[in-house]
This record gives C-alpha cells, sequence and structure tokens, in this order.
C-alpha cells in the first residue's frame, strides 16, 4: 500500500500514485492533475517537475536538472519544489518509493 | 450519494496551492462542457433507503440503456472534453456489465469514480475494477455499527459487507471515500462515523445532511434533524476538520432548512454539471425530473450530448439569472447562489421557477423553516423505505427490535 503523510526531502523520489493522473487536456489545452473528485490545473512549472517524478530521481537530482537548465539559484529552485511536492502530497496525490529495507 | 457533486460544501485540508479548473475559467467558458459527469446507469439497488436521491420514479431495468449505448456515451463524453466519470445508480454493480463499462472509460482516457453501496461486490469483482482502471472507491454507509445501519438501509448484514468491501479497497491500493448521509436518526453516531473513517484507512470522509427532494421529502418526518443537533453536527465537523488535517479531508455539506442563504444547487442549473440517467436522459441535476412540465432529451434521441447541454429547453430554462423573478432578480447574490435549487423550489412551492423558499428571502421561507422544525421535534420515526413500487412503510416490528441481532457490532 502506497505511504501516506509523507514528507519530501531532497532525498526523497516521488511518484504521482496510481489514483492520480498527469494528463494533457485536449479541449482546454492545459495539463490537469486528475484525483479523486478533483481536477487541479498546475502551471508550468509544477508539470516539468511532475514530469520529473519517475520514483527514481531524488528531489535532490530533479532541483539540480531544473537549477542547471534555467540557471537560477539551487536553494530558491529546491525550497519552490519541495513546498509544491509537499502541498501534493499532503492532498494525498503524491507517493513516494522507498529503499526496501527488507 | 450524487450530492457529492452539488456545490454547497466546505473542504477541509491545506490550501490549494494549484488552482481547481472551474475556479480559473474565464466566463466565455462558463457554459464550456463539464470536467466531470455523473452516469446513473441503473436505478437498481439492493439497498432500501428512505433519502435515496432517485427520483420517485424509478427507471426500471428493462428502458436502460444497453451495454453498446452505454459505452457509446462514454466515448462521446470523452471526446468532448469530460475528464471524469462518477458510475452511480441506484447501484452501479447491479449492472452486470460494469467491469466492461469502466473499462471502456479508461480505453477512451476517463478517470473513474465509482459511487457504491458495495454490498454486491465480492474481492474478485473489486480487484477486476481495479484492473479495468477504476480510479476511486466511495461507499456510503448508513451509520457506524449495523442497528442503525442496516435498518436506515433496509438490508440485514449490510453494514458489515461495507466494512469488508472498505478493507479490499484500500488493500488494493484504491483511494476511498466514506459517504455518511446524516439526519436525526443517525447523528448521535457522527463522531463513530468519524473514527471508522479513520480506521478504515479512508482519504475521506463526506459528512452530507439528507437533502430533502423525491424520496427524502417523503421521509421528511422521519428525518429532520433538530437546529441543536445541526449545531452540534457543525462543531463536531469542524473540530474533527483540523484535528484530521492530513490523515482525513472531510468534506461537508449543510442542510439548507436551516440556512439563511441556499445552497448553489449543482453550482448554477446547466452551469458545470450534467447527469446521465438509466434511461438515457441528460439532466440539469438527479432530481431534475421530479420538476413536472420540463422534457428533457435522450442520448437515444437524434441530438448529441454537447448539443443537449448548449442548446435544449430544459438546460436553458433556469440557466445563468434571466429566468429569475423577485426577489432573487435583483439580489446581490444572485450569481453567488443562483437562486438555489429548482427542484426544492418545485417540490415546496410547485413552481421551479420560484426562488428556493430555503432562501430567508423567499415568501416561503419562514413556513417552511416552522414546519421543519416542528417535524424534526416530532416522534415520527418510521420510515418509508424506497423501491420501485412507490415505497414500502416501515413495520413496528423493525422500528422497535432493529433487525440483524446476529450481526451485533
Amino acid at each position: 500500500m502506497a505511504s501516506r503523510n509523507i514528507s519530501v526531502s531532497e532525498t526523497s523520489r516521488p511518484k504521482l500514485p496510481r489514483h492520480t493522473r498527469l494528463k494533457f487536456d485536449e479541449t482546454r489545452q492545459v495539463w490537469v492533475i486528475l484525483a479523486p473528485e478533483r481536477v487541479l490545473a498546475p502551471d508550468e512549472i509544477a508539470v516539468e517537475v511532475l514530469h520529473l517524478c519517475d520514483g527514481v530521481r531524488s528531489v535532490a537530482e530533479m532541483v539540480d536538472q531544473l537549477a542547471e537548465k534555467y540557471a537560477a539559484p539551487r536553494e530558491a529552485i529546491a525550497t519552490d519544489v519541495i513546498a509544491m511536492l509537499q502541498d501534493l502530497a499532503d492532498k494525498g496525490f503524491l507517493t513516494e518509493v522507498r529503499e526496501s529495507t527488507a | 450519494m450524487s450530492d457529492t457533486l452539488a456545490g454547497n460544501k466546505t473542504t477541509a485540508g491545506p490550501t490549494d496551492g494549484l488552482a481547481v479548473l472551474e475556479q480559473t475559467r474565464s466566463a466565455a467558458e462558463t457554459y464550456g462542457i463539464p470536467l466531470a459527469v455523473l452516469l446513473e446507469i441503473t436505478h437498481r439497488c439492493p439497498l432500501q433507503c428512505p433519502y435515496c436521491s432517485n427520483p420517485v420514479e424509478l427507471d426500471r431495468g428493462s428502458t436502460e440503456l444497453t451495454t453498446d449505448e452505454w459505452t457509446k456515451v462514454l466515448s462521446e463524453l470523452a471526446e468532448l472534453g469530460v475528464l471524469q466519470i462518477h458510475f452511480s445508480g441506484g447501484e452501479p454493480t447491479a449492472r452486470k456489465d460494469i467491469v466492461e463499462l469502466v473499462q471502456h472509460a479508461t480505453d477512451v482516457g476517463l478517470y473513474s469514480n465509482l459511487i457504491t453501496s458495495a454490498v454486491l461486490l465480492t474481492k474478485d469483482k473489486l480487484s477486476a475494477l481495479a484492473d479495468a482502471g477504476l480510479s476511486h472507491v466511495q461507499i456510503s454507509f448508513q451509520g457506524n455499527e449495523p442497528l442503525v445501519a442496516d435498518r436506515v438501509a433496509g438490508l440485514k448484514d449490510a453494514h458489515r459487507k461495507k466494512l469488508e468491501v472498505a478493507k479490499w479497497t484500500r488493500e488494493l491500493d484504491m483511494p476511498l471515500t466514506v459517504n455518511a448521509v446524516m439526519h436525526r436518526q443517525n447523528l448521535h453516531q457522527l463522531p463513530d462515523i468519524i473514527q471508522m473513517a479513520v480506521d478504515l484507512d479512508a482519504d475521506r470522509l463526506e459528512v452530507a445532511n439528507v437533502q430533502y427532494y423525491g424520496w427524502a421529502l417523503k421521509n421528511r418526518a422521519a428525518l429532520m434533524p433538530t437546529v441543536a443537533q445541526i449545531e452540534e453536527t457543525s462543531r463536531i465537523v469542524e473540530e474533527a476538520q483540523v484535528r484530521l488535517k492530513g490523515t482525513l479531508a472531510i468534506d461537508y455539506v449543510v442542510p439548507d432548512y436551516y440556512a439563511l442563504r441556499p445552497k448553489k444547487c449543482m453550482g448554477g442549473w446547466g452551469r458545470q454539471f450534467f447527469n446521465i440517467s438509466p434511461a438515457g436522459k441528460v439532466l440539469p441535476c438527479h432530481a431534475a425530473e421530479s420538476i413536472t412540465g420540463l422534457e428533457f432529451e435522450s442520448v437515444r434521441s437524434n441530438h448529441s450530448i454537447a448539443w443537449i447541454w448548449q442548446n435544449s429547453e430544459a438546460f436553458n430554462r433556469y440557466r445563468g439569472t434571466g429566468w429569475m423573478p423577485e426577489p432573487c432578480k435583483s439580489c446581490e447574490f444572485r450569481e453567488v447562489d443562483y437562486g438555489g435549487c429548482r427542484c426544492q423550489a418545485f417540490a415546496l412551492t410547485g413552481d421551479a421557477g420560484n426562488t428556493d423558499p430555503a432562501c430567508a428571502l423567499s415568501p416561503r421561507h419562514e413556513e417552511i423553516f416552522k414546519q421543519a422544525e416542528r417535524e424534526s421535534a416530532g416522534s415520527q420515526n418510521r420510515f418509508l423505505y424506497r423501491n420501485f413500487a412507490g415505497g414500502t412503510l416501515e413495520t413496528d416490528e423493525r422500528q422497535e427490535k432493529p433487525q440483524d441481532k446476529s450481526h451485533g457490532a
């Protein structure tokens, strides 16, 4: 079962759970997140971050990638990305892949 | 059940960092195709809840759309830009083709929710639905233990079965919403229902006070809560919303009888919602067929669903503000609540074009509120159960000696 109440940090490897779908809405020409009883409209940056959430990449790696691409201060990007992902996680729309301890 | 789609709820949980689409739409898109559509694929249901949101005149099985007709509807909705489908009823799993319909929804890119009484589901069936792409399960509960719950549902062993299916839902890693419809005879269980939702590992709980039209209006004297009960309910919900933040999101649908302002029913008639009845009627509200004199177009007609949504007489009759009489017409809140609920206006005043009497500005408000208050204090607790025969009155035996002792809590 997917873990909930996750705390997003640079070491997290987040991904969208099965019931949360990122999709391009052809009719309205926007990206949407489909979730139970909800349709969210993430902004461009959020969409870019969400595309990186594959359960393999860590948040630190995402931040590195974005900082390089936008030639922006790493710290500022990290703050924004973690806040955005934590918001999604709090709503139950993001899950995390954990290292197996078995 | 379908009240989930009504606009009158407060949502708990973190503030939206991400905008909900409806709120960011431009005025020009106001009558754009809805994001989600409710499909009431059958009115058949093993439960007999006395507040059922289906019309009193139920569609019989023989009139239901066929599998081919529903799959065609699903394809057409996806093509139009609908994003989510709520499979509801009646009991949607009473249809033998439910897995096939969910699979088709998935194939055409739609996100599927199942709104169910759960009592017909086996673990295999639920698993097949998950494999077909079902993304969210919403289970109705009538109480927190079998004595009250099975009596309200009018079905033995229903509560135990629901708990079982809720557990399977989480085992299959699907998000679970517990839907609790509240009224005078189960409001005392609310704190326990909230705890039950937490114990079931639900993501969301809907605490929905009964809305009084159709079956519920017939049962109003047995269901109407007192003002004191409602105040206590609101307090309990607000406390739980704070306490359970991040664990359980609680949506709260208030009973409009005790409000001063009416609910923005359906987000306004024909503005952001439609549903399709078992027989294929395209409706601005799941109770709309209770309004006599309105002709609703069917998906079996020669018209497309888009045409029906945009151009049909029934959708345009109470759309926007042009139809409004006074006191709505000059009211500063006319685009806030759109005059309230048309079905309630019809049921209580005989004219769907009147101001909803739930509004304190309605000339009928005082009279209706007083009547509800009298009923709430009365001792008429006997239910008229919902069925295809126009309802069956609860027997004394059932009422005094609640059934199902063999499955005690």
